[in-house]
């Protein structure tokens, strides 16, 4: 799939982080859409599909995340979803991010840690993408 | 209603029958406590069967009596302190001499009921160790819950210190590598938001140890008589430009002077904020009105805003540590989310109350009340 055919959803209520992501993913070459809340998002979904997301965890609640996360694969099963995670910020919040039968439940494709490197994020996206065009 | 195990190890049978009559239909209330307990009793003929038992069914009570067939009451006791049971000890012996007792006590037993008793001096005792028992789990729960928010708190903290970091030398990097060209009014944005961010650490940092005063600086308190209206119109000429800059007015209606004892620096934390609040999260063309009076019991502090207002949800976050209300109309507003947490400690440090009332997109009322301590000179 051409990286210009892409449009990912980002969403984030770090304004600055989801600049610098579209950032980083736009010099790969996708197109994204973003939004600063649980509720953008959704709105967002509404109207559009994307190719993939990447969604922050905690927004204007505390499992903002999660419940996107939930809609989304409901709405549009095969559209890969990417969590990323700040691992300070999930500690000790009402569920333990890192527990496997957490994550199992969450149904995420991926975890990543937001500061994971931009060639490694781009390995990870072609990965999530190439399995749902097949 | 919580039911508690009490041992009874004595080899007289009508003893044993004795005490599990007395205490099958006991209850022990205290009002304050808002709960109630009940009693079951099980019992031993001998110390070691006192000691299986208090293995295998954890009892929270034991009734000792000292002379035993086989191993004596006391050493029943060594057995207790030395493997750190948690159980209380109560001493029903008819033999007690200064010597057991002064033993005993040093192994750990919490009280003697010497031997014959009446059913009301086992219900006496019995009925202040409950007591005993519940302030002790209440102490252990609040302690774990202590640790538990403690933890949370600094994980929050640790979060809200990283994510501006990041922000910033993320802009850093982009600047650097040349990501928008070079000519330097290309990156004016991310240049401003980088400062943006560290004007939010730095007024995180400021909170913090406003926050770090109030828990623990108890010892650096200087309480003198204050003016709270003086307080007030400093704290209002502090706050005049960043009002002028947002189009908001500013109104004190209170008398002369209102007197009270307090700390000076926790009086201004609690105005600072709540007027910055007040004219933060308001309208252009909007208003803050601060009243200030006193009645014969307490002082009062009242800000009115005709800002955005909160949702009765809303209204039941806003104290805790780092809330800040995300929505539309909070988007462009910036905080440590600490604010209202130090304001409601302040005040619950005076023994006061504070009241918030909001209607969304009409205004907030927050209240203040605090106690005039009656002083005899």
């Amino acid at each position: 799939m051409k990286p210009g055919n892409v449009t990912i959803l980002i969403v984030d209520d770090d304004l600055d982080y989801l600049i610098q992501l579209q950032s980083r993913l736009e010099r790969f070459g996708f197109k994204t859409i973003m939004a600063e809340s649980q509720r953008e998002a959704e709105e967002l979904l509404e109207k559009t599909k994307p190719d993939l997301a990447i969604l922050d965890l905690m927004m204007e609640n505390e499992d903002s995340g999660f419940i996107l996360c939930y809609k989304m694969k409901k709405k549009y099963p095969d559209v890969p979803i990417i969590i990323a995670t700040g691992v300070a910020a999930e500690t000790g919040i009402s569920f333990d991010i890192n527990d496997e039968n957490n994550r199992k439940w969450i149904k995420a494709d991926c975890f990543l840690d937001k500061g994971i490197r931009s060639e490694l994020l781009k390995e990870e996206i072609d990965k999530l993408l190439l399995k749902y065009t097949k | 209603m919580s039911t508690l195990k009490i041992l009874v190890v004595d080899d007289e049978p009508g003893i044993r029958s004795g005490v599990s009559r007395i205490l099958r239909n006991f209850r022990v209330d205290y009002p304050f406590m808002d709960e109630a307990f009940e009693f079951v009793v099980i019992e031993a003929s001998t110390g070691e069967e006192g000691i299986e038992l208090i293995e295998q069914k954890q009892p929270d009570i034991l009734l000792l009596d000292n002379k035993l067939p086989g191993i004596q009451g006391i050493e029943v006791l060594e057995y207790i302190k030395k493997k750190q049971k948690k159980i209380i000890v109560v001493m029903i012996t008819s033999y007690a001499s200064l010597e057991l007792a002064v033993k005993a006590t040093s192994d750990g037993a919490y009280d003697f009921i010497p031997k014959p008793f009446t059913p009301q001096e086992l219900k006496s005792s019995i009925e202040n160790i409950t007591k005993r028992v519940f302030l002790k789990k209440m102490t252990n729960k609040l302690h774990d819950t202590g640790k538990q928010i403690r933890f949370t708190f600094l994980s929050v903290l640790s979060h809200e210190l990283k994510a501006p970091l990041n922000a910033i030398e993320g802009y850093l990097k982009m600047i650097r590598e040349r990501q928008s060209g070079n000519k330097i009014e290309d990156y004016d944005v991310m240049i401003d938001r980088s400062l943006e961010r560290i004007k939010g650490m730095r007024n995180l940092i400021l909170d913090l140890l406003d926050l770090t005063k109030v828990e623990s600086g108890k010892a650096t308190r200087n309480i003198i008589e204050v003016d709270l209206v003086q307080l007030a119109r400093t704290a209002m000429d502090t706050m005049r430009p960043y009002s002028i800059q947002r189009d908001v007015r500013l109104d004190l209606i209170a008398p002369e002077s209102v007197v009270m004892m307090a700390d000076a620096d926790e009086i201004e934390i609690i105005f600072n904020n709540l007027i910055s609040n007040a004219i933060k999260y308001n309208r252009e063309g909007g208003s803050v009105q601060c009243t200030i009076r006193k009645n014969e019991t307490s002082c009062e502090i009242i800000v009115v805003d005709t800002g955005i207002g909160m949702s009765p949800d809303d209204i039941d976050k806003i104290f805790g540590d780092f809330v800040r209300i995300k929505n539309e109309k909070t988007k462009n507003i910036t905080g440590s989310g600490l604010g209202l947490s130090i304001v409601k400690k302040l005040t619950e440090n005076y023994g006061g109350t504070i009241d918030v009332s909001s209607s969304p997109d009409q205004g907030s009322t927050f209240k203040i009340s605090l106690p005039i301590e009656k002083t005899c000179l």
